[in-house]
């Protein structure tokens, strides 16, 4: 079944970022959405997963043959654009405009560090309405918050609909507090992300 | 939106500003992705509208400057924070540590004291603790004051013991505390040796000529500034082949003082001044 095409976006300025957070089968929806990023996508792309503060080192058993490079974020590195950065485990990841990320073990916010609010509240402020956020499978409420400080920065906002997460919870939040981000299935997300240009 | 976003680092510019001038803390160059959240946290517990009006009050009030810091500086921790670190510390450090008849140690930024403890346990573990000196700083005075005690809640112990294990401790970690009513005292022995002092990274100098720095998710809240300053007292205070502990996610990549160390070991961060 091919998906059918999603919705355009509101005309805005080019993108600066892409954010992105999920939780329980959020892994799951990184691997197919991952490989769908553009080689050329030209913007760097931050990624909050909840996972075990014991989990270390496990993101290249998650992601080990991809096109893009995705690597664990390190304190003052300047994201490279088209290269994909995940907080590492127990730390929150926060990003600068320039793409320099910082890092804090500052406390865990909605029980949880990293955190998706931390991530996405620093990102909508480094790049205002050149930012896209996307808010994928999860159980609890982390991110919600985050993404509606990027709508109100002028940014895009995505959900991964509901009826297609592995746990809606997440979704669910997040639309509440952003009523007209967009929702889309995995595939239709593919699509639209294979579209992304810097 | 652009422009209230520079309205406000301006404000933060300006807030830092004063708290330098008037008492002399320095947070100019704290990494400002983070210090953005802490000061908003700080402004919403401490009520006022902005950071100017904040301002106001602070520099008229010492008192506010007290719950102002505690926003700013406080690092949470735990004893023995990725066991694999001190496992290395062991296993690597530690035969070199041993060569020494007398032993100086600098944990830059205790906190709390988490790391202060982890450490005199395990040189105690590997019979040194009688031959160290430790040096124990932070700018929280607040924070040094609890880290002098060594009371942590019972909650945190089980984590503590769990974390001790993996590190390679040799006794049970119920050796080295008892438990009081609000929570768990660590032996006044461990910290005989450990001088607990107020020291800046950003405005002080070195102290003493040590072999061992241990400074872990300390630098990731500076900017890249103040991380060049706080890695040039790590080199002037460590000996040669002396040893700089740092936090898991950091690094002196892209750092003007790259060069004055050589990596000892990649995974736990642990370098070797040259």
């Amino acid at each position: 079944m091919t998906p059918e095409p999603p919705p355009p976006d509101l005309p805005s300025r080019e993108l600066g970022a892409i954010v992105i957070g999920g939780s329980a089968g959020g892994i799951e929806a990184l691997r197919q959405l991952i490989p769908a990023l553009p080689t050329d996508l030209g913007v760097p792309v931050f990624i909050v997963l909840h996972l075990g503060a014991d989990s270390r080192g496990a993101w290249s058993a998650v992601f080990p043959h991809s096109a893009v490079t995705v690597r664990e974020a390190e304190d003052k590195e300047v994201a490279a654009p088209g290269a994909v950065y995940l907080a590492p485990p127990d730390y929150h990841l926060l990003v600068d405009d320039r793409g320099v990320m910082a890092l804090s073990i500052d406390e865990p916010v909605n029980l949880s560090r990293p955190a998706i609010d931390v991530l996405f509240e620093s990102a909508a402020w480094a790049y205002e309405d050149r930012l896209l956020g996307i808010v994928l499978s999860g159980a609890n409420a982390d991110g919600a918050k985050g993404l509606a400080t990027i709508r109100q920065a002028g940014g895009r906002c995505w959900v991964q609909s509901p009826a297609t997460a592995a746990a809606a919870t997440m979704p669910r939040a997040a639309l509440a507090a952003v009523p007209d981000a967009r929702v889309l299935s995995l595939a239709q997300m593919a699509v639209a992300l294979s579209a992304c240009r810097r | 939106m652009r422009a209230e976003h520079e309205l406000i680092d301006l404000e933060i510019d300006l807030f830092l500003e004063a708290i330098y001038r008037r008492y002399r803390h320095d947070f100019r160059h704290y990494a400002r992705p983070t210090l953005r959240r802490r000061l908003a946290q700080a402004l919403a517990a401490l009520g006022g509208d902005s950071l100017s009006l904040l301002q106001r009050r602070v520099l008229r009030d010492p008192a506010l400057l007290a719950h102002v810091l505690r926003f700013l500086t406080v690092q949470v921790s735990d004893l023995f924070r990725d066991p694999g670190f001190y496992l290395a510390v062991r296993t690597r450090v530690v035969p070199l540590l041993r060569t020494y008849p007398s032993l100086k140690v600098w944990v830059a930024g205790c906190g709390r004291g988490e790391e202060v403890y982890s450490l005199a346990i395990l040189l105690e573990e590997e019979d040194l603790l009688v031959r160290t000196i430790m040096y124990a700083t932070d700018v929280s005075t607040e924070a040094l004051r609890t880290a002098e005690l060594g009371v942590y809640s019972i909650e945190r112990a089980q984590n503590f013991s769990r974390n001790h294990q993996r590190a390679g401790g040799k006794r049970s970690l119920a050796d080295y505390y008892t438990a009081a009513c609000d929570g768990v005292a660590f032996n006044r022995r461990l910290r005989e040796n450990v001088v607990f002092s107020d020291h800046s990274l950003a405005t002080d100098s070195v102290f003493a000529e040590v072999h061992l720095v241990t400074c872990r998710n300390v630098l990731i809240y500076f900017d890249a500034e103040l991380r060049a300053r706080a890695l040039g007292l790590f080199h002037e205070a460590l000996v040669r082949k002396g040893f700089l502990a740092l936090g898991a996610k950091e690094n002196l990549r892209s750092s003007e003082h790259a060069a004055g160390f050589v990596e000892l070991d990649r995974d736990h961060r642990i370098y070797e001044r040259q």
